[in-house]
């Protein structure tokens, strides 16, 4: 018989060996996957994995996108950890992050033509500012009325979802668009623009927020009674009560932060790589970074790392369909499958398995 | 605009299959969690539901093994989940979350090759001169088998928790995992079962939408409904009748902001999608604040892992 003791505290060994056991696993069971397809699962599984970085052919490319992709899914990831530790569950981020779009491109269109200075910095304060009081509508619900968090996050995407359409129909649409839906592109407003900071890397400032946020994030958490009320919390909400925790004050600090996160997420990505508000502006970072704040195993450094992983799997999803033809709801499921398999092998670092007969439990 | 358009016995006849999917869902994940467990994947098992269901019919041409392939689809899916947080005793809402991630991703990859086919025809069931009664022949008698289904599901899990031994073992495991075992009750196995009750209907209800309310596959078609029936099971407080009610008032707003659109309402279409969602919002915060009897109504080990300890 196969029977799991209880560690008294998770292995640190298992703890960072875990989500590479995952990837390779999930590696596996993606070549199983795509073979099925009728695709070499081999070239698949390199396609997706190395040629973006290696390929002499792609790799100029496909580098830069590297951080381009990272930067919202490492931003609203590291925000996501804080809350999740505390057990505190945000999963609508991705709602966050149109609203954060919205309210820092309207900050910028309100003031265009103008070229001072100053409005990109608003439009920073404003993105970080819709998100933040977007999440504040599940904070304060459920410290209110001790609603539960993780369906009215989730339910307020489909909201901002139906907002970002009406945004991009009417209210923001281009004067000068001919008809189209789609606000003015940002990119080609110097003031409100999000450029590229160095040619060829694909940094904006959405990466620079993102490194400072995992910064930030580790301090917060190492060194800041704040971050260790969190990981109290989360590992004992009893003993949290007794060490003067206050529940409600967590509440609203990690859902606003994740949300005024994922809104500056939102907000860079409009200026940036986007370019304009639009229909399909929301491309799922919101949920995939949920896989990333897991992979990461909640920690900063790990998220970095998670973060650029599953943009490398984004941009070899693309490659592989570009190339091989792969759909690319074959790279969704293999994100999602990670997820699982992350969730399947973290076992290991919580129980010890014991082989042997079982006593008459 | 014109609101006269908009007839009452026709509004209820069709709230009744708006709701329906909800419905089906929501009946699932109540048994679900009647026994302790909170699976978040009722979007991702839907939607799984809804392809398998629709991708079976086209290919037989059968719509009611499409609906038993959904069933078996979702159930499937479900037992993933199960065997995760009853084996491997991972954490139930991240996994319910994976449940719903990669149920969204598979299906779209399942239903490639399904986008714009019609799937066979269902029609209502012949209740003969019943249907022509006015006002409650449209509303009674003039549906399609699922519906009934669902309604008989509703009685059927009322029953079974309430008069059946079976129902008390459930509860009881759901209440408090520990004394169940300690009575020498499979915790596991008794959640392993709702665990795949609850993703078989949840298919069934994915599949409704794919193959009788819009009948047509698309990306993500099951647009939330997979949450909308978590909440309801909330709204319910956890009683049979409670989903009922809830599904249906859900449906009728549904089916309301629908006929607004269509009659021109001065409000703008994307506003009118919204109300939804807003309403459901609304209706979960008046449950589960002071006044409403949702959070004094949860299974008591709700969300919590069973690990026999020896």
């Amino acid at each position: 018989m196969i029977r799991l003791e209880k560690r008294p505290a998770p292995s640190r060994m298992w703890t960072a060996v875990t989500p590479v056991l995952a990837v390779i696993a999930t590696m596996i069971a993606g070549g199983i996957l795509f073979a099925l397809l009728g695709k070499d699962p081999f070239e698949a599984i390199r396609t997706i994995f190395w040629d973006p970085l290696f390929n002499d052919q792609f790799a100029a490319f496909s580098r830069p996108q590297l951080l381009v992709k990272a930067g919202p899914l490492i931003l609203i990831a590291i925000g996501l950890s804080l809350g999740y530790r505390a057990g505190i569950w945000n999963i609508g981020a991705e709602g966050q992050y149109i609203i954060g779009a919205i309210s820092g491109a309207a900050v910028g269109l309100a003031f265009y033509p103008s070229p001072a200075w100053y409005i990109f910095p608003l439009m920073v304060i404003a993105g970080a500012a819709g998100g933040f009081a977007w999440a504040m509508v599940p904070a304060i619900l459920k410290t209110k009325f001790n609603t539960n968090e993780i369906l009215v996050s989730l339910l307020l995407v489909y909201v901002a979802e139906q907002l970002l359409a009406s945004m991009s129909l009417s209210t923001l649409r281009n004067p000068e668009g001919g008809g189209f839906p789609g606000s003015r592109n940002l990119q080609q407003y110097e003031a409100a623009s999000n450029p590229e900071l160095i040619a060829g890397t694909g940094m904006h400032w959405g990466v620079v927020a993102a490194f400072l946020a995992v910064i930030g994030a580790y301090v917060l958490l190492n060194r800041h009674m704040l971050g260790f009320q969190i990981r109290l919390t989360g590992q004992s909400p009893r003993a949290a009560r007794f060490a003067g925790v206050r529940p409600r004050l967590l509440v609203i600090f990690c859902l606003g932060a994740s949300g005024a996160l994922a809104g500056l997420a939102g907000m860079f990505e409009v200026t940036g790589p986007a370019g304009q508000i639009s229909i399909d502006f929301n491309v799922g970072y919101g949920f995939t970074a949920i896989i990333v704040a897991f992979l990461g195993r909640l920690h900063p450094v790990g998220i970095l790392l998670a973060g650029l992983l599953m943009a490398l799997t984004y941009i070899g999803g693309e490659l592989a369909q570009f190339m091989l033809g792969l759909p690319a709801a074959a790279i969704q499921a293999f994100q999602g499958m990670l997820l699982f398999f992350l969730l399947a092998v973290d076992m290991l670092s919580n129980y010890r398995i014991r082989f042997g007969k079982t006593e008459a439990a | 605009m014109d609101l006269s358009a908009i007839n009452p016995v026709i509004l209820i006849a069709s709230l009744m299959v708006a709701a329906t999917p909800i419905l089906l869902a929501a009946i699932g994940e109540l048994v679900v969690e009647k026994s302790g467990v909170l699976n978040l994947g009722v979007e991702g098992m839907m939607i799984t539901g809804a392809i398998c269901g629709f991708a079976v019919a086209v290919e037989t041409g059968n719509p009611w093994l499409g609906f038993l392939g959904a069933a078996l689809g979702g159930a499937v899916l479900s037992l993933l989940f199960g065997f995760l947080t009853q084996y491997l005793l991972s954490n139930q809402v991240a996994t319910g979350l994976a449940l719903t991630l990669f149920g969204l991703g598979l299906s779209a990859l399942l239903g490639q090759g399904y986008v714009g086919v019609t799937p066979p025809e269902i029609d209502a069931i012949g209740f003969g001169p019943l249907a022509d009664i006015p006002v409650i022949g449209p509303i009674l008698f003039e549906h399609d088998l699922m519906v009934y289904v669902s309604l008989a599901l509703i009685a059927g899990v009322w029953a079974f928790l309430k008069y059946s031994r079976a129902g008390l073992i459930l509860r009881a495991v759901g209440e408090s995992h520990d004394a169940a075992h300690a009575l020498g009750y499979k915790v596991v196995y008794v959640r392993m079962a709702a665990i795949a009750f609850g993703g078989a209907c949840a298919g069934l209800g994915g599949a409704y939408l794919s193959l009788i309310r819009v009948p047509q596959w698309t990306e993500g078609m099951t647009a939330g409904a997979g949450w909308i029936a978590l909440a309801i099971v909330v709204f319910a407080s956890w009683r049979p009748v409670g989903v009922l009610l809830g599904a249906y008032l859900f449906g009728g707003v549904t089916v309301l902001q629908l006929n607004l659109q269509a009659a021109g309402v001065a409000v703008p279409v994307e506003y009118l999608s919204m109300s939804p969602y807003l309403i459901t919002i609304l209706v979960l915060v008046i449950m589960s604040s002071g006044g409403g009897r949702a959070s004094l109504n949860a299974p008591a080990a709700l969300g919590k892992s069973f690990h026999a300890s020896n």
